[in-house]
């Protein structure tokens, strides 16, 4: 597709780069200090390191990396709850690839699956009702995370299997909704930014209009980005802009795939599969308000929380209180004593290194080895 | 996993259903458009269309018109550039 070129084009990202390192300055030398900008998807952190932005933005611009990546704070009680399906005889739990790494406190479903367990990776939610047809004689359960972006195919999924009347097929569902756990972030003032940048695919469902009151009330602008350099770049341009003329609005850099309504199917879906405003217990987050969902009464019986023996409150994140640190912007990955010693994709001990859109992970594999003088002497 | 990529919808396989076939980087998946097709479109009249695919889900048309406008907001910027250095 010619927008991928379009998008990755050296002369755009140079021009764009040049615009905006003298209004960045501009902006810094009047704060005395560098932009504090959070990228709140952590498909963006992905996109920096992967296309080598972070060594091309000017370093008066600095990144805070923000809690966007679900695999990330998947709780480890909601790991425990799954491995604990695996295990049961009979069962097939099936997920995406990444959340079967995420460790629980009794090791992560890849583990289980190691040691007997029916565990099956799944490319879409819609693909466990071909599973369960399959298995007329196993309970199918689909552990389902993801933000508002992943939601609506996992509510799908909920409505057909309930048409199709399938009866051996359950979801143990750990959504999380992406403005509460925002909102929850400005209230605790936990982080000191300027600015957001959007994330592009969780706005394609939710639009662009919910935004507001991040500019209204809490005095932030933010500004929606798709994934290619020049997307990215395009969004932290306008961003700076605001900034420089002491603006605070929601805008939209990534028109191409975001209306300002987001999907109406895809809402309505996920309206009738869910309940939102449940609180959620979240990795590194802790208690965010009103930020997950719940399958709602009439399909109760595809939750998968009722084959549970124990279900029981949402423990607390009980990984290192590094993460929290990073998921708060308050340290960068390689300021956590933990990360490349004893933390590394290969054996995560946080969420944060588990999936490839975690900050930690993406640090791991992009920064350049001078970044880590005492990991290029080990070498 | 968050991430959604580009796709051509090639063909409807079912209708009622909402699987198309789509492209990918030149692979070709099943894919689910009834999150789109809801919309009060004929699953026909997305044939050749590029659409955002995330989780085998069709979760967004890709504009060209904007994508254009973009496009076109950015050769400003370059002209600038160019013409103050
Ligand atoms: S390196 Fe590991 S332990 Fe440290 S913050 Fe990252 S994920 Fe957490």
């Amino acid at each position: 597709m010619s927008l991928n070129t379009d998008f990755r084009d050296a002369d755009r990202v140079r021009a764009l780069l040049a615009a905006m390192t003298p209004v960045a300055g501009r902006v810094a030398a009047r704060l005395g200090r560098p932009l504090q900008i959070m990228e709140v998807c952590g498909g963006h952190t992905h996109a920096i390191f992967r296309f080598g932005l972070h060594q091309l933005i000017p370093d008066t611009i600095e990144f805070i990396h923000g809690p966007g990546c679900p695999v990330c704070v998947l709780p480890v009680a909601a790991v425990d709850q799954a491995v604990a399906l695996a295990r049961q005889p009979n069962v097939i739990l099936a997920s995406f690839g990444d959340p079967l790494r995420v460790p629980g406190s009794r090791g992560s479903l890849l583990q289980a699956k190691a040691e007997g367990a029916g565990v099956r990776v799944l490319y879409s939610p819609y693909d466990a009702l071909t599973l369960a047809k399959a298995h007329p004689r196993k309970q199918v359960v689909f552990f389902a995370i993801g933000f508002d972006t992943t939601m609506p195919g996992t509510a799908h999924s909920i409505l057909a299997a309930d048409r199709a009347g399938i009866g051996n097929l359950r979801f143990l569902c750990h959504h999380i909704r992406l403005i509460p756990t925002l909102t929850a972030l400005l209230e605790a003032d936990e982080v000191k930014l300027d600015g957001f940048v959007g994330p592009g695919h969780v706005s394609m469902v939710i639009g662009s209009r919910v935004y507001a009151p991040i500019a209204r009330q809490y005095h932030k602008p933010l500004v929606i980005a798709g994934f290619e350099p020049v997307d990215f770049l395009q969004a932290l341009y306008q961003l700076v802009l605001q900034l420089d003329q002491g603006r605070c609005d929601i805008e939209n850099a990534y028109a191409r795939v975001v209306a300002d309504t987001g999907n109406p199917a895809a809402l309505q879906a996920m309206e009738q599969a869910f309940e939102s405003g449940v609180d959620g217990h979240w990795r590194g987050l802790g208690r965010v308000p009103g930020s997950g969902v719940r399958i709602r009464a009439p399909y109760r019986h595809l939750d998968a929380t009722g084959l549970l023996a124990v279900a029981g409150p949402g423990k607390a994140a009980d990984d290192p209180a590094w993460c929290h640190g990073v998921l708060t912007g308050r340290i960068k990955p390689d300021q956590c004593p933990l990360f490349r010693r004893r933390c590394t994709p290969e054996h995560p001990v946080g969420a944060l290194m588990v999936s490839s859109e975690g900050a930690c992970a993406a640090y791991y594999q992009y920064r350049p080895e001078q970044d880590h003088p005492e990991e290029a002497r080990r070498d | 996993m968050c991430l959604g990529i580009p796709a051509r919808i090639v063909s409807i396989v079912d209708a009622d259903a909402g699987l198309a076939l789509a492209e990918t980087a030149g692979v070709r998946r099943q894919i689910n458009i009834a999150l789109l097709a809801a919309d009060g479109r004929a699953p026909s009249a997305l044939v050749g269309k590029w659409v955002l695919l995330h989780v085998g889900f069709a979760m967004a048309l890709i504009d060209q018109q904007e994508a254009d406008r973009t496009l076109a907001l950015l050769s400003q910027i370059e002209q600038r550039e160019w013409d103050e250095s």
